[in-house]
């Protein structure tokens, strides 16, 4: 193996450590919109992730099996979210009850301002995000690619930053590769793309900007092919890693030969007057 | 009303009579959940229950008990 094949190897093998724990995927699965739990299994296997998000409901008697015990089969950890609370309140409660179900400190913390947009509240979401860090939870806030936000969630002690390149589920991709440059510049803690990717070339755009991870749920779980998309998802965040490792060339306005000129045969007409100047 | 020796409890948004006194364990009970299902958890009026206090934890009249459970979701 030569020095290249080398360094792209370790480029690729560096695991994603989060709060001191190292992941084998850069790819965290979404679980939302799976048809079923077995299409959700498929999807963990075709993308060989190790997280996944769950969410908390009033529990259903008449549920069929648990996405829990899927999980575990597949050796999948589990990363409870708090989806769907509107204030930082809410978050808070939601959080601890999903330490308590999941026995973990990990938390997806969102703080959603409108059921349109489904935005954060940055106002909120920093106070949930305060207060779970004060009792000990490890906090991966979805946030708006502001890149002030993703600070102040720095600042009061997020484990990591979530981003998103657009509106959750709306397959719009990177919205602002700009901000998300600028965020990946500042941060001091793990940047992982959240919501918003439609496709394999939006992960491994966000990689190539600099993200450590993407999480993905819409794009793959409502994808005409779940699993396809998952293999493909995954595939583009390994590329797209290795990519930003490898480090883009400049963009230019106009070419720039590949080929060198110097060499080139002279093969018009011209060739004979070539031929007489030597005589 | 509720009739001497009963309770009104608010049950994952659901108005029901219990027996009293009632503790965490009993409500939960009434929705047929394994007593060792996994990913369960409970909030009375807001604040957890820990598991391990279902049994010795009583429930007031008025209580609002959540139980919740993992869904696909995020």
């Amino acid at each position: 193996m030569d020095a290249g094949t080398r360094a792209a190897g370790r480029e690729l093998d560096e695991p994603l450590v989060i709060a001191g724990r190292r992941l084998g995927s850069r790819l965290i699965l979404g679980s939302g919109g799976f048809a079923n739990h077995e299409l959700l299994a498929a999807a963990c296997r075709a993308a060989e992730v190790q997280l996944c998000t769950v969410a908390l409901r009033r529990l259903d008697p008449s549920a069929r099996g648990s996405i829990l015990d899927v999980l575990e089969e597949l050796g999948v950890d589990v990363l409870p979210n708090t989806a769907g609370c509107f204030t930082a309140r809410d978050a808070v409660a939601t959080a601890r009850l999903a330490r308590e179900a999941f026995s973990t400190d990990w938390i997806k913390l969102e703080v959603i301002g409108d059921d349109r947009t489904l935005l954060p509240d940055a106002v909120e979401l920093v106070a949930a995000a305060e207060q779970l860090v004060d009792e000990g939870f490890t906090v991966l806030p979805y946030t708006t690619d502001d890149p002030v936000l993703a600070r102040r969630l720095q600042d009061v002690g997020c484990a990591a930053v979530m981003p998103l390149g657009s509106p959750i589920g709306s397959g719009m991709g990177l919205c602002n590769p700009y901000n998300l440059s600028i965020i990946v510049e500042h941060a001091t803690v793990p940047v992982i793309l959240d919501a918003g990717v439609g496709t394999a070339s939006d992960a491994a755009l966000a990689m190539e900007l600099g993200c450590d991870a993407v999480l993905c749920a819409s794009a793959i779980s409502r994808a005409h092919d779940p699993v396809a998309m998952a293999r493909a998802i995954a595939l583009a965040v390994r590329a797209g890693r290795l990519a930003r490792g490898a480090g883009r060339i400049p963009r230019r306005r106009y070419a720039q030969a590949s080929t060198p000129v110097e060499g080139m045969p002279q093969l018009g007409p011209s060739a004979s007057a070539q031929w007489a100047s030597t005589a | 009303m509720t009739g001497a020796g009963e309770l009104n409890v608010m049950l994952n948004g659901r108005p029901r009579r219990v027996s009293a006194p009632a503790t965490v364990a009993s409500v939960v009970s009434l929705l047929d959940v394994a007593p060792d299902a996994r990913g369960v958890a409970v909030a009375v009026d807001g604040e957890v229950v820990a598991r391990s206090a279902w049994e010795r934890t009583e429930v007031h009249d008025g209580a609002a008990v959540e139980v919740v459970a993992a869904i696909q979701g995020g």
